[in-house]
């Protein structure tokens, strides 16, 4: 392979005048594809052809055991879908955990990350503890939030009603809806807060001292030094962040799991807890697919909003 | 600007308090993995147990087989680590150098990959690994977290290699060296932090992994320490003791990983990010 390139490599890229990127009149070269080779025959094998797969099988009523046939259905499955009042309802939550757990993971980040990015002593120590969680398995801190949300001898319980006396009986966090969203709300905004930190630093590193120093020079304080400067320069990775944290979001699943299974009745239910019990608990193979591409075209649907609105916003601001 | 001491001192004292609810549910846990059974839900909570045994760490370790799922969890991460390395640093060295028909379809489908929500696809990926007969094995786990992997480490390598001078690469040229040669002896050493980052996601996403593991692996012989975590909780009330010894057991490399790849870590994930 390398005998059979060299000379033509050296002919194209060494010779001088020639761009080296452009391939017009270039003669076709099979080293590219033999590079490529193994790491896209495993993509396509375990990713895309699935994926396909995924949208065939979204349209059959699917027949698990092998010796029997998958019957043609159509959009029966995503029709489903759409009538299935439990899967709006596992929307709806999800809805409720972004709601919570993406402005929360936003502004505690920031915030952490604005007060790291100055002289702190401690400050790699505290970016470590930060990000502690974010590289912890999820089944660990699933657990880990499910004790500690434990009703009766639980450490939450025991801060907020022995301690604080915020409430006059111990609540059961994990046996109702609106509690076990926040429990589980609670565990996202915890491990994920890390992540968004480490972007932001990494994204206010790169804003000019000199600008800020300029406007602490004119009498900024440091609210409006952020406001004003900091902010709108690390504005596309704040839509990175935002946008990340939804889709992020709209992936819950392993905390859910674990800390409720969805109850109680079906009432933390998110759609890939919803989507999983159809495919590997009732092994409804096509109904589960069609699901999870009616949650793939919410996901890009939102995605997309959200990158029109931050470039009008960003459009009128300039 | 030098700011006053007081000021420092306010951050500090809000960053203190940020750090120690972050770090305080694991000293929990680890306290808590020291507790007899009797003391598990005391009042008040208390962080270093007042009777503590190893119990937990023994009964998880020779009662419940923890050493081969240790063992197993390790051989797919680092089999994993390896194997995606290899093929994606090959991937990322033909987009960043070359230019090839097909070039631009075959990254946007790859960047597509890294967009869709990987569950999405776990239906038809359970069919095929049924098809393979790869339920119930190590290798397969290796296989598609190999797979589900290459996207997103080609995308952090190919920023890097990017980034290597073309005077070196058309020096190599000059000396007669073809693509082999200049990946191996050029582009791979140049790239050892940003392979480092690479290294530390992919050990960490494989001996994280729980979903895939969780709907493959039903042989108990073959558990990865996730699975065999969540399954500590039993239809007759969770076992406390023994899930935050394990849990215990399976933060370890973890934080050895990413203690020792902190710098690494944090810059290689900077520079995918951050693009102002």
């Amino acid at each position: 392979m390398a005998t059979l390139t060299v000379p033509r490599e050296s002919r194209t890229s060494g010779r001088p005048g020639v761009a080296p990127r452009r391939p017009g009149g270039r003669r076709f070269e099979l080293t590219p594809y033999l590079f490529l080779l193994p790491g896209m025959a495993l993509f396509c094998v375990i990713v895309a052809y699935p994926l396909g797969r995924s949208l065939q099988i979204s349209f059959y009523d699917w027949a698990v055991v092998p010796t029997q046939v998958s019957r043609f259905i159509g959009f029966d499955n995503y029709v489903r879908g759409l009538q299935d009042s439990q899967f709006w309802l596992s929307l709806a939550n999800v809805g409720v955990y972004l709601v919570i757990t993406v402005p929360g993971q936003v502004v505690i980040g920031m915030l952490i990350a604005v007060l790291l990015d100055s002289k702190l002593p401690g400050r790699t120590l505290f970016r470590v503890l930060f990000y502690l969680p974010v590289v912890t398995s999820w089944v660990v801190v699933a657990l880990l939030f499910k004790y500690l949300f434990t009703t009766d001898g639980g450490a939450i319980n025991w801060v907020l009603h022995d301690t604080l006396h915020l409430v006059d009986h111990n609540i059961a966090w994990l046996q109702g809806r609106w509690t076990g969203l926040m429990a589980v709300s609670i565990l996202g905004i915890w491990k994920g807060v890390g992540w968004a930190m480490v972007i932001f630093l990494a994204a206010l590193s790169g804003v000019s001292a000199d600008l800020k120093e300029a406007a602490a020079l004119d009498g900024a304080n440091a609210w409006h030094r952020f406001l004003n400067v900091s902010l709108p320069a690390i504005r596309k990775t704040l839509l990175f962040v935002v946008v990340l944290l939804i889709i992020g979001g709209f992936n819950v699943f392993i905390s859910v799991l674990l800390m409720t299974n969805g109850g109680p009745a079906g009432g933390t239910e998110v759609p890939l807890t919803y989507m999983y019990k159809q495919a590997f608990g009732f092994l409804d193979f096509g109904y589960a697919s069609a699901l999870s591409f009616l949650l793939a075209i919410a996901i890009a649907v939102v995605s997309f909003v959200q990158f029109r609105l931050f470039r009008e916003d960003s459009g009128e601001r300039r | 600007m030098r700011p006053a001491r007081w000021s420092i001192a306010a951050r500090l004292a809000l960053v203190a308090v940020g750090g120690i609810v972050m770090v305080l549910p694991f000293l929990y846990m680890l306290g808590t993995s020291f507790k007899p059974h009797a003391f598990l839900f005391e009042l008040p909570p208390r962080l270093v147990p007042e009777d503590p045994t190893t119990a937990n760490y023994a009964t998880a370790w020779t009662g419940n087989d923890f050493g081969r799922y240790f063992l197993n969890s390790a051989y797919v991460a680092i089999a994993t680590t390896v194997a995606v390395l290899t093929v994606s640093s090959m991937m990322a060295y033909a987009f960043a150098r070359f230019d090839f028909v097909g070039k631009r379809l075959g990254f946007g489908v790859l960047m597509a990959g890294l967009m869709i929500p990987g569950i999405i696809t776990i239906v038809p990926q359970f069919v095929l690994a049924t098809n393979l007969r790869l339920l119930n094995s190590l290798n397969g786990l290796v296989l598609f977290y190999t797979g589900a992997g290459v996207a997103f480490t080609t995308f952090l390598l190919r920023g890097f290699f990017e980034r290597v001078p073309r005077a070196l690469d058309e020096a190599m040229t000059i000396d007669g060296a073809g693509p082999v040669r200049k990946f191996l002896r050029l582009y791979l050493p140049l790239a050892r932090p940003a392979l480092a980052t690479a290294a530390i996601f992919s050990f960490l996403g494989a001996w994280d992994e729980f979903v895939w593991a969780l709907t493959v692996i039903d042989n108990p012989d073959k558990r990865t320490l996730p699975i065999a975590i969540a399954a500590f909780q039993g239809q007759h009330g969770t076992e406390w003791g023994l899930v935050f010894a394990a849990s215990t057991i399976a933060v370890i490399p973890v934080i050895l990983v990413y203690v020792a790849g902190q710098r690494q870590f944090v810059s290689g994930l900077a520079a995918g990010a951050v693009k102002d």
